[in-house]
């Protein structure tokens, strides 16, 4: 049997590093991002419907079926889900439950790194009087690594290794390690984001400028909220909430059930599941959607939101809009955005750990130290191509393999195995057994017919994606016979690296650079014939788009960097596809060892 | 800020809020699963 016998040291201490797995750095960037691009305010009806659809029932199913495998003395995917199916097949879905995490963990140290550089850069004023293009510029200059920022060679390099030893040092102290990170770092990360939404609240238009005289975080809060009922009825939208409940909770990677399989037999789950949830939610919609667009549209006016919300914001935006509240409290945000950045990424990569720990312990006995360091050294072999080729494209493609379709992938296979091999009746009594709230019995049906059709939705959202994300453009034109164009987001079209060939052909289009000087110059004089001041805002963040694309299209080195993106993701994709069998390989020689020892499930 | 936009979001949080909260201190309240009641950790 296992010798694996840790267990949580007290209920919060559980809720908390269950939440710290689910906050993550999209709970600030990916959700605000995501209502503004689907729908404003309307965008959190479809999100809730999905979070009480899919959400809590997939959180319920992997609370359960953690703790139902670690009362056989299974820690990790594979054997927790031998143990519910019979066929051998399973134990190697669950090999998903294992490469996930450290797929994941590998880009991801990456970005808590960034984190805890920018912490010290904020510190040392490193962004004091910097303009917010020179902002942008160090961002890009730090993940070059032929470029030293600060004077120190491979900084990134640097604090990417420092990142992962903090890693792979509180790993080996085990669960209570982990405990010990969530009780700190949770509340520190609500602290801090707390101080942020706050000023993001009370901005109004203080932030206005000369050079952006229109600038109001007032103005970020009506594009974030004003519902535009209409893209209900669109897939795209639906689709997105999905996308985003699914993301934001952590579920299908694998950690939740590790987690629970620490717990007492009959601990609850049903409450602790609903707890944890509803404490990522809070911190997404209370606190996520408080924070970067206010603070964006207070300075640079939501004209410049609108063409440039995204990811790049947190690193390359915020520390100039820090800039503008003086030397002393520009330290203090900086401080708060990035460290509450560094907790929500600690706590969930910490997690990462976990599965890997947890099996090999199970299977092979090895001892926590071994496991972590283990860890540690797969994670730095498999991370160090994100981080020296970052601009290559191997960061993006270990994301999307790993860290989105992956997910995905076994969430979808992990609720049928509960609902219909499993079976619905065993699992709901598995689900409420030491409950310490009555889950209504609707759930039970919803766990068995609606969540898994709603991951087979996004699975197929995500393999036919049509041309523009248009859905009801794309079925009209499929009932007119025209066809089903994809987009290059499609995992069809990703397989074959569409997008990169697509702009490639662009850039060598002789016509592409005149046809875009054409287009700026119509915005242009679009732009001065304009009397209103908001509008006139408008136009010239397009122009500025449209001029820096031109400006990049021209620049020969950025076909180089395409063209090597052609060889290097394919090498990303390999590693991917070893790491994956690797863990397989390890998941059969477990196998004929327990055959061996005739402690087999069954 | 526009009235609508002031309710969804208003709404949207304190919903949030108050059911993360009303959790939270379900489970404080929740008995004999305090502290002692677990097993230190290794």
């Amino acid at each position: 049997m296992s010798t694996n016998n840790q267990q949580w040291g007290s209920r919060i201490g559980l809720i908390l590093a269950m939440a710290g797995n689910a906050v993550g750095l999209g709970n600030f960037l990916r959700f605000p991002v995501q209502a503004v691009q689907n729908g404003g305010g309307a965008f959190i009806i479809p999100y809730l419907v999905c979070f009480l659809l899919m959400g809590i029932p997939l959180l319920l199913i992997e609370w359960s079926m953690g703790r139902f495998g670690g009362r056989f003395g299974n820690h990790c995917t594979p054997y927790i889900l031998d143990t519910m199916a019979k066929g051998r097949l399973w134990k190697y879905f669950g090999v998903f439950g294992i490469f996930t995490n450290i797929a994941v963990a590998a880009y991801y140290c990456y970005i808590e790194s960034w984190t805890m550089s920018y912490v010290f850069h904020s510190i040392g004023g490193t962004f004091t009087g910097k303009s917010q293009a020179e902002v942008a510029g160090f961002f890009n200059d730090y993940v070059d690594i032929g470029v030293s920022t600060t004077g120190i060679p491979y900084e990134a390099v640097i604090f990417y290794i420092v990142c992962l030893t903090l890693n792979t040092w509180i790993l080996s102290r085990g669960l209570a390690g982990v405990e010990k990170v969530a009780k700190i770092g949770m509340p520190l990360l609500i602290l801090f984001a707390v101080g942020l939404a706050i000023k993001g609240l009370t901005l109004g238009t203080s932030g206005a400028t000369l050079e952006h005289p229109t600038a109001s975080a007032i103005d970020g809060l009506n594009f974030l909220w004003t519902p535009q009922f209409d893209s209900l009825t669109n897939p795209k939208v639906w689709l997105a909430a999905a996308g985003q409940i699914f993301f934001t909770l952590s579920v299908g990677m694998g950690t939740i059930h590790c987690y629970a399989a620490y717990m007492r037999s009959k601990q609850d789950i049903a409450l602790n599941g609903v707890a944890a949830g509803f404490m990522n939610e809070f911190v997404e919609v209370v606190l996520g959607a408080s924070i970067v667009i206010p603070i964006a549209a207070g300075y640079l006016g939501i004209a410049w939101v609108q063409e440039n919300a995204g990811f790049g914001m947190a690193f390359q935006t915020m520390p100039y809009l820090f800039q503008q509240w003086g030397p002393t409290l520009s330290v203090i945000a900086g401080v708060f955005w990035f460290g509450l950045l560094f907790f929500a990424g600690i706590t969930s990569s910490l997690a990462m750990g976990t599965p890997w720990m947890g099996f090999m312990r199970d299977e092979f006995m090895w001892s926590q130290k071994k496991g972590a360091i283990s860890f540690g050294i797969i994670v730095l072999i498999l991370g160090m191509p994100t981080v020296l080729f970052y601009n290559y494209g191997v960061f993006d493609e270990y994301d999307y393999w790993a860290g989105t379709v992956s997910l995905v992938v076994f969430a979808l296979l992990e609720t049928i195995l509960f609902s219909w091999i499993f079976g619905i009746n065993k699992g709901w009594k598995e689900i409420n057994l030491g409950a310490d709230i009555k889950l209504p019995s609707i759930l039970k049906y919803i766990i068995k017919w609606v969540t898994p059709t709603m991951l087979l939705f996004v699975f197929i959202g995500s393999v036919i994606t049509p041309k523009g994300n248009d859905w009801a453009g794309a079925f009209s034109k499929l009932g007119s016979g025209e066809g089903w164009a994809l987009d290059n987001s499609s995992l069809i079209k990703q397989l074959g690296n569409a997008g990169i060939k697509e702009e490639i052909a662009t850039i060598q289009n002789p016509a592409t650079i005149p046809a875009l000087q054409q287009e700026a110059d119509a915005i242009k004089t679009a732009m001065d014939a304009e009397a209103d001041v908001k509008e006139k805002a408008k136009y010239q963040v397009k122009l500025e788009k449209k001029l820096g694309s031109i400006k990049t299209m021209s620049d020969p080195a950025h076909l180089n960097i395409l063209n090597k993106k052609l060889t290097y993701i394919p090498f990303a994709r390999f590693m991917l596809l070893g790491l994956f069998l690797g863990i397989a390989a390890l998941v059969y020689v477990a196998y004929t060892i327990r055959v061996k020892q005739g402690r087999n499930t069954p | 800020m526009n009235p609508l936009a002031l309710t969804i979001m208003l709404l949207a949080q304190i919903t949030i809020a108050c059911f993360t909260i009303y959790f939270f201190f379900k489970v404080l309240r929740s008995p004999g699963k305090e502290e002692g009641d677990f097993p230190p950790g290794p």
